[in-house]
């Protein structure tokens, strides 16, 4: 199956792969994973005090399509209040990376770990 | 013999995790002998062509109750749980950060002081895990807790993947 240039190019210069410290106060972290594929991303946002996301960091292991769809959603998220990212839809990243109907799921993981993400700082923000 | 039969009826094994791999490829060779064209060549064209389904039916049975995971993946299908395609109840966060620390392992065991030992234990390390998870369907399976067995063959899946990515890096640094 051909991935679109789109894909290709997330998945060859992949945006803000890497790892924020879990504990701090300020990152978020969704981790999610599709077991028919074996696939596990993690996605981690930094939020500063007026619930902006300043910056994003994911790393995943899966094929091109869930590198591009997470990649993708690190470079949108950034400058996005908490309420406009967790309502990010699969449908747009999909749309954006022209994913063929069998990689649809990538761009549903990648949602699930944006919104995971945004669970994960909000439940550490009311303790 | 009958296809509307469940693979364990149809090779009359008890309808349970527990399958003895003797049992199971006696049973097969059994089945397979009774269908062999040879046996069916003097019968119609119809008795002949039934024969084939039944083997196609017999090695399907065979493949899904040799693997342990496609095994407890069968058992809950005929419970109506869909473990092939993927859901989005997600898994514990501590599972997920578990994988993706063997995934990194795996990743970086090429650039390790020593990659031959360090595949070797990881395969160990992600043997055991799949050991204790097949242990751990037995139990909710035993226990009739559906939901629990559920989670333990999305967590197989994981890990199942894992060891065919590491037995592929193995080849492929050592075997040539």
């Amino acid at each position: 199956m051909a991935y679109s240039e789109q894909v290709i190019d997330h998945y060859e210069n992949p945006r803000n792969v890497g790892k924020m410290d879990a504990e701090d106060p300020h990152v978020g972290t969704g981790m999610v994973g599709a077991p028919a594929c074996g696939d596990v991303m993690r996605l981690q946002i930094k939020v500063n005090d007026e619930g902006v996301i300043e910056d994003a960091r994911f790393k995943t292991y899966g094929c091109g399509s869930a590198i591009a769809s997470s990649s993708l959603v690190t470079e949108w998220v950034k400058g996005m209040t908490l309420d406009e990212a967790s309502e990010l839809k699969n449908s747009k990243i999909a749309e954006e990376l022209a994913l063929p109907p069998v990689k649809i799921h990538c761009s549903v993981l990648a949602e699930d770990a944006i919104k995971a993400a945004v669970d994960d700082y909000r439940k550490k923000q009311s303790k | 013999m009958d296809i509307t039969q469940n693979y364990f009826e149809f090779l009359g094994l008890p309808v349970s995790f527990d399958v003895d791999p003797a049992q199971l490829s006696e049973r097969y060779r059994a089945l397979q002998q009774e269908l062999h064209p040879d046996r069916h060549s003097h019968q119609s064209e119809r008795e002949q062509r039934i024969a084939v389904q039944y083997t196609t039916y017999l090695n399907e049975a065979l493949a899904t109750l040799k693997s342990p995971l496609k095994r407890a993946q069968y058992l809950l299908s005929l419970q109506g749980v869909d473990t092939l395609s993927d859901s989005r109840k997600q898994l514990d966060p501590m599972f997920l950060m578990e994988q993706m620390e063997l995934r990194e392992r795996v990743a970086e065991a090429t650039d390790h002081a020593d990659p031959e030992a360090e595949l070797d234990a990881l395969e160990q390390q992600v043997d055991a895990e799949i050991k204790g998870l097949e242990a751990g369907f037995a139990k909710a399976w035993g226990n009739s807790n559906l939901e629990e067995a559920e989670q333990v063959v999305r967590k197989m899946q994981f890990m199942v993947k894992l060891r065919t990515e590491v037995e592929a890096l193995e080849d492929r640094l050592f075997d040539d």
